[in-house]
């Protein structure tokens, strides 16, 4: 048995140096890393656009009405000034891209795909092809989605919740292919999200080197799990609604439209079936990802690792079942409205149990702070601020004030860019050394984090004060209000920070492609780390071990273990003692 | 530096919102001091200096159970908090003879009063301490009515006819944007309340409105009887 492997192992080594073009090496790959690295690349570059378009979006909202520096070049006839129409644009394909373009492909897709087989021991995913085509289908809806900025009418501005009838009648909005394929992009790429989410499920269940049972994963690993089960049953609804839709647009049916006796609400019942469940999906693997940094880091075993497992599993089950707390004032039976204030505070506990565990393993450690480390922090505490803001929406006679206010806005930022994209960082400078063979350079990544971390702050914190204010989400210009003018300085502020977060990802960028290239040859495991993934080369090759794969003897987080001298002890080192064989 | 950024309210049940609001406001504010104050000590005493070693712990069950129960249980107060005000500002239109019917468009707020087809956009005349009913629909897109200074919030569906209510408890002129994305004419689409003393009302019903069909303000009688105070007892 451990001969044949070692053939095919030895064969396929040989194969990926001399048979493999670069087609099949660096576009139609079935490895796994290869493919994770497709999705971070995917991930990062329309992070740019997505980025840029926020940038329009605060210009227009801090000094209304005035050309937008360098925007001149592609809206000739205003010289650069937005039209409200472009303005409600920029905003859904802002909110568009980040969610599924930015945050789903680097978190699950490339992380997801890096980690799962690397941190089991596996040699790749159980359906490689299968994983080939998910990222592919994920690029076809990319370029679907980036086409709708070059349509007549414009890209799909009805906001990232098309909302119906707004976006299920063309007169309504003005846009006509925009939204059309903004239908087919989100169709497309629930397709790929499936495909990964069938290959993530069935490579956790099946596929983990000897040893590793379930409670001895690490908890990214269980997140991704969990991430996965979400987007295979979550998906699904999405990809039905945007059909819906679409039909609704282009072949006369009325899911959504009351002159034909169709139902607006149905379509938010469908997109918020969908969207609860997503904000798990986000936030879930950056959750996995803190919990792994944390420890190592801390050079200290993860505080309550079943509670941190078992809370996830609950949020998963509980996300949907909370769904209608975006709906509260949607017109939904306001005795439905209650019900589900009651399920929305209870899911704030298994997130309130895992902010006290990470605390938890904060106290006796022995804290390193690297960037990896920085990050993690940064999205536990900013976690927390996303997670307290929410109770205000969960109790319904609140919501009736705040919902459709920038302290939405305010809270939906904490959680995916404070949560999510710090967790993404996290991640990015964790593993790239295992990823492309490099170390980053800590003196740029430091600059890069503090500068995320103070403009980040004071870009989204005072959109908490302008949201009690009243200041409505995706309006064009807040001063067309009474109530709302003496806050316009807040703009300018919130305007001029996100302007300086911008420019603060400039490190992030010169360090990602000179470390790339130039960087430090990356050690086999340069965080003295437990996990598997830390055993295998850096970067792994095809297959990622050799001969034999690793055998699991302990949990993840063995770090200042009795039981060993170092103050780490890797999952994969044999018992020191008999007595040790027994602990996990 | 958020619960006094709220703007005036001048509604009969704003005063239960923001009151929720300030205690939701506490007690979050209170978690985070408490959350970010722990999670400083902890990063400067136990930074990596020479000599440190970790604590090698795995985690404590009571902490484990504490930090479960203890959470649950301000939540499950802050919802047995919430329910009764939501039910009484939702569920329930305390009795009144005052409609106003509202037919949102993109990109207009158009309102008009029983008994008479003349259609006032973008401006809404009610009196002081009365509840209101209103009557919402739209004839296109949904739109969301939204008056801060009530704290008054619900979206407007076409198709069906939403039956909310609201009670002024001071006069003035309140904006009336609209909160849910309804196009490109979304930012601006904006009307005002305005809102009377019984006196005035009945001039401008007397001038605006068909005489016979017009909802009476208050008759002198009613003045008195219908103060602030009893406005409140009813729900």
């Amino acid at each position: 048995m451990s001969a044949t492997s070692a053939t095919t192992h030895a064969h396929v080594q040989h194969a990926g140096h001399h048979e493999l073009g670069f087609v099949r090496t660096y576009i139609f790959s079935t490895d796994h890393k290869m493919i994770a690295r497709q999705f971070l690349f995917l991930g990062l570059f329309m992070m740019i656009i997505g980025g840029l378009l926020a940038l329009v979006v605060r210009w227009q909202l801090a000094w209304p009405e005035t050309a937008v520096p360098g925007l001149g070049v592609i809206l000739t006839e205003t010289g650069g000034i937005l039209e409200p129409s472009q303005y409600n644009m920029a905003f859904t394909m802002h909110a568009t891209i980040m969610i599924f373009f930015v945050i789903m492909p680097i978190l699950a897709g490339a992380f997801g795909n890096f980690c799962i087989p690397l941190m089991i021991g596996a040699r790749d995913m159980a359906f490689p092809f299968l994983n080939m085509l998910s990222f592919s289908v994920a690029a076809l809806a990319g370029v679907l989605m980036l086409a709708g900025f070059f349509v007549p009418g414009g890209h799909a501005a009805a906001g990232w919740t098309s909302y119906a009838p707004l976006s299920a009648v063309p007169e309504y909005t003005g846009v006509n292919w925009g939204q059309n394929l903004w239908c087919i992009s989100l169709f497309v790429l629930g397709v790929s999200s499936m495909m990964g989410a069938i290959n993530y499920i069935t490579t956790i269940i099946n596929m983990r080197a000897p040893g590793m049972k379930l409670f001895r994963m690490p908890l990214v690993v269980w997140s991704l799990f969990i991430t996965a089960i979400l987007l295979l049953l979550a998906l699904p609804v999405l990809t039905s609604g945007v059909a819906m839709l679409l039909f609704d647009r282009t072949l006369g049916t009325s899911w959504f439209k009351p002159s034909g006796g169709g139902e607006p609400l149905l379509w938010q019942h469908l997109f918020w079936y969908f969207g609860h469940p997503e904000v798990y999906i986000l936030i879930l693997p950056a959750m996995g990802i803190a919990s792994e940094i944390l420890p190592v880091f801390c050079r200290k075993p993860i505080f309550g690792y079943h509670a941190m497992a078992f809370s996830m599993i609950s949020i998963a089950f509980l996300s949907w079942v909370v769904y209608g707390h975006h709906m509260f004032v949607s017109g939904m039976s306001p005795a439905l409205g209650m019900a589900f204030t009651v399920t929305t505070m209870i899911i704030a506990v298994p997130s309130a149990i895992k902010t006290f565990n990470w605390l938890g393993t904060l106290w006796g450690a022995r804290i390193q702070f690297t960037v990896p480390m920085l990050n993690a922090l940064a999205f536990v505490s900013m976690f927390v601020i996303g997670g307290l803001s929410g109770i205000f929406m969960a109790s319904t006679p609140v919501d009736i004030y705040i919902q459709d206010t920038y302290f939405i806005v305010a809270h939906i930022h904490y959680v995916v860019f404070g949560g999510s994209i710090f967790g993404a960082f996290a991640a990015i400078y964790y593993w790239f050394p295992k990823m492309f063979g490099r170390m980053t350079n800590p003196v740029l990544g430091h600059l890069h984090f503090w500068a995320t971390f103070v403009f980040f702050n004071l870009t989204f914190f005072p959109m908490h004060i302008i949201g009690v204010g009243g200041q409505m989400r995706r309006i064009y210009n807040p001063m067309q209000y009474e109530f709302l003018q003496h806050q316009q300085p807040w703009n300018v502020f919130i305007t001029v920070s996100a302007l300086c977060l911008g420019l603060g990802q400039i490190p992030f960028v010169i360090n990602f492609f000179w470390s790339l290239f130039a960087g430090k040859k990356a050690p086999l495991n340069p965080w003295n780390a437990n996990t598997l993934e830390w055993t295998a080369p850096s970067p792994p090759p095809h297959l990622n071990w050799g001969p034999t794969l690793p055998t699991v003897h302990r949990g993840p987080y063995e770090y200042s273990s009795p039981e060993s001298k170092a103050d780490w002890l890797p999952q994969n080192a044999p018992p020191v003692t008999a007595a040790g064989a027994r602990r996990h | 530096m958020l619960d006094w950024w709220l703007p005036e309210n001048v509604s009969t049940y704003g005063q239960e919102i923001d009151w929720l609001f300030h205690l939701i406001y506490y007690v979050t504010g209170a978690t985070f001091v408490l959350v970010f104050v722990t999670m400083l000590v902890f990063i400067v005493i136990y930074r990596d200096r020479p000599g440190r070693t970790a604590r090698y712990t795995h985690g404590s069950t009571p902490l484990e159970i504490a930090w479960t129960i203890v959470p649950a249980v301000i939540l499950v107060i802050l919802t047995f908090l919430s329910v009764p005000a939501w039910s009484r500002i939702k569920m329930h239109v305390p009795p009144t003879d005052f409609d106003v019917f509202v037919t949102a468009k993109q990109f207009n707020w158009q309102v008009t009063y029983p008994g008479t087809d003349q259609v006032f956009l973008d401006e809404m005349h009610v009196p002081v301490n009365r509840v209101v009913r209103v009557h919402l629909r739209s004839q296109d897109v949904i739109h969301s009515f939204f008056v801060p200074q009530f704290r008054m919030k619900q979206d407007v569906v076409p198709g069906r006819e939403i039956v909310q209510w609201f009670e002024v408890t001071k006069p003035g002129k309140y904006e009336l944007p609209c909160a849910e994305l309804c196009g490109f004419g979304h930012s601006g689409m904006r009307g005002w309340i305005y809102v009377h003393t019984p006196d005035e009302y009945a001039k401008w019903a007397a001038e605006n409105l068909t005489a016979q069909a017009a909802p009476a303000a208050t008759t002198p009688g009613e003045k008195t009887a219908e103060p602030k105070k009893e406005g409140k007892g009813k729900k």
